[in-house]
């Protein structure tokens, strides 16, 4: 890991930008039943999307869910137990994906065993399963060194934010966000920054929130290390 | 003449611009064919029209063809779009025979085009028939719904559901319009173009005379609704939400403007139910408008103080991103696309009545603020989700899938780019 951080941190940061291009995979599910046995067996990336897709979607405010399964829950099947249930997951507590798909799974299958009836929804109201292909753009930004965080990180767009903060975690072995994993080929001279961005949480939060703690994070820390 | 795609870079964003000449870096010189079934009227050769061009000035060889037809062609296809949709259609043999007699005579002019095209997109049900009749294509091939075909008159689907099987993708506009198939479907919602007559902004004193030429007052608040005379619109239902809004709101104007229905009986029978409705009242102004009437349409929607969309069923509902761009908070029917573009008490309200709708036109017209802040809202919305150049984006990132054969992930690396 050290290795890998320290060849990284001789480059400079190169900042990218992406989107989601959602894909349609013709699954719908009607009711509880059905959203259970379609989860066995769909796309591990309809599990991504359905988590970390909305974060993309411009939110207003609070999200009421933070995934897509929750909020069907509760406007598409109208079951307020079953939303709070799948509301409170939080994807970063399960090691990968297939880990999630087992838990979501448990979590529905406990619902079905209370309810004596599986709550279903009207037919335009369906669970559609989508994944998506992530499409990443160079910004030709590039930060020489982590001293100019301040500077670059308020001028980032949420697909910015996205690529590295939330999608860098699928692409890392160890699970780090893009800046920490830079950070960390300085030594130790940034343990602190890393802790406090490791502290940020990705999930329950909106993109410009992140952007907003990271900026506050990076100004703080720069501006004492000056002192 | 075609306008500069860099002249979105104002509404839209530099970065949106850059994107796009990004992507369409790894499809510089490639053959891109669009075909579809007319060159005026309607939505797709809307959008068309700007998208071809764009797609040109982004070093792309894009063309556009369109499929000609007899009578029974169109009568056969508009049976489609009706079957499609769900309304059950019988569709005799000998309109199926014409259908694809015509696809055949198209295919013997446009083979050699199709044919060598890297990417081919095909619009609609009328040309389906054009990829079996194009045995040695070498590109990508693409069927691009824009209906909503989620539940179909079910002979009509099976019967041309054979002609979509073999396409390398498709693109619906959104999940819940499309019928599962074997291949990629692509989810490309529609767009507005924030350069059109339709959608640009209009400075005060032409709003005031589109205004004062229809005796509609300024300085009394006024709620609109754009749509064709159709019963799905629910205009009648507009009607009794104003009606009970303007209890407590007096002076309240709604105008209800849609296009001219000459040629639809039943939408002249809805319109006159909706004229015998709105008799008695001089503050309800009923207006069937002429097809080019974009620019007064743009004027109602700049100076309405709240526009409805009261729908009961809907496909996208462009009218509402409109207004949205417009600034302006939408009272939408809980339906089809207007569910993806009115964020509940962030960008307007979903409503299932008209008492729904009423009590939604009362709040917002006694809190000006929240009125304020959701149309600036509403109007960010479209400008990051709805505009022309999300759309090229999208089409552009889809192309790039097939042709380089992505399964996840397009990294932007030049490298692989496949020279022309």
């Amino acid at each position: 890991m050290r290795r890998e951080n320290r060849n990284r941190a001789r480059n400079p940061f190169e900042v990218k930008d992406c989107v989601l291009i959602a894909i349609g995979t013709g699954i719908n599910a009607q009711n509880l039943r059905e959203l259970r046995d379609r989860l066995t067996t769909v796309h591990a990336g309809c599990i991504y999307y359905h988590f970390w897709g909305g974060l993309l979607i411009p939110r207003f405010e609070e999200p009421e869910y933070n995934n897509d399964f929750a909020a069907w829950a509760r406007h598409g099947l109208h079951d307020y137990i079953l939303a709070e249930r799948l509301a409170v997951i939080d994807p970063r507590d399960f090691p990968d994906l297939e880990e999630l798909r087992k838990h979501l799974i448990e979590v529905i299958e406990e619902r079905l065993y209370e309810t004596d009836m599986v709550p279903w929804a009207k037919r335009d109201q369906q669970f559609h399963f989508k994944r998506s292909q992530t499409v990443v753009f160079d910004t030709n930004k590039r930060m020489a060194d982590p001293s100019k965080l301040p500077e670059v990180l308020p001028t980032l767009s949420v697909g910015s934010i996205f690529y590295h903060f939330i999608d860098a975690r699928r692409r890392s072995s160890q699970g780090l966000d893009d800046f920490s994993s830079w950070l960390g080929g300085y030594g130790t001279k940034y343990t602190r920054l890393v802790q406090e961005i490791a502290d940020i949480d990705p999930y329950f939060t909106t993109l410009h929130e992140i952007r907003e703690r990271m900026c506050q994070l990076t100004r703080h820390y720069c501006t004492s290390e000056e002192k | 003449m075609a306008v500069e795609l860099k002249a979105y870079a104002e509404v839209a964003g530099q970065d949106v611009i850059e994107h796009l000449q990004q992507l369409a870096g790894l499809l510089k010189g490639m053959r891109v064919v669009h075909v579809n079934s007319t060159r005026e009227g309607g939505g797709v050769a809307e959008i068309l029209e700007k998208l071809v061009p764009f797609m040109q000035q982004l070093g792309i060889e894009a063309t556009w063809e369109v499929i000609t037809g007899g009578e029974d062609f169109f009568v056969c296809t508009k049976s489609f779009h009706n079957g499609l949709q769900g309304k059950p259609v019988n569709i005799p043999e000998s309109l199926l025979h014409v259908y694809e007699q015509t696809n055949a005579e198209n295919a013997q002019r446009l083979r050699a085009a199709l044919e060598n095209a890297d990417v081919v997109f095909i619009h609609d049900p009328q040309p389906a028939p054009l990829l079996s009749l194009c045995p040695h294509r070498k590109g990508k091939w693409i069927w691009r719904c824009h209906i909503d075909i989620s539940h179909p008159h079910r002979p009509v689907w099976k019967y041309l559901r054979d002609y979509i099987v073999g396409y390398d993708a498709s693109i619906f506009s959104l999940v819940d319009f499309a019928q599962p198939l074997t291949h990629t479907m692509f989810i490309v919602p529609p767009s507005i173009d924030p350069l059109s007559e339709k959608n640009v902004s209009l400075d005060s004193d032409e709003i005031a005379s589109v205004f004062e030429a229809t005796g509609i007052r300024r300085n009394s608040p006024v709620i609109l609704q754009v749509s064709r005379f159709d019963y799905f619109k629910d205009p009648l239902g507009v009607i009794q939400a104003y009606k009970v809004a303007k209890r407590v709101t007096g002076g309240l104007q709604l105008v209800l403007a849609g296009g001219g229905a000459t040629d639809d009986p039943e939408g002249q029978q809805v319109l006159e139910e909706v004229r015998l409705a709105a008799v008695d009242d001089s503050d309800v102004h009923v207006l069937a408008l002429p097809p080019d009437a974009d620019r007064t349409i743009n004027a109602f929607q700049h100076g309405a103080d709240i526009v409805l969309q009261k729908s009961l069923r809907e496909g996208f509902g462009l009218t509402v991103t409109e207004a949205m761009w417009k600034g302006k908070p939408v009272i939408g029917g809980d339906v089809g696309g207007i569910r993806l573009q009115v964020v509940n008490h962030h960008t307007g309200f979903l409503v299932s009545t008209p008492e729904g709708a009423a009590l939604r036109i009362r709040y917002l017209l006694s809190h000006r603020r929240a009125l304020e802040r959701m149309g600036r809202t509403a109007r960010e919305f479209v400008r990051e989700n709805f505009l022309i150049t999300r759309q090229l984006r999208d089409y552009l990132a889809v192309m790039v899938s097939l042709v380089y054969g992505v399964e996840e992930r397009i990294e932007l690396d030049y490298s692989r780019a496949i020279r022309r």
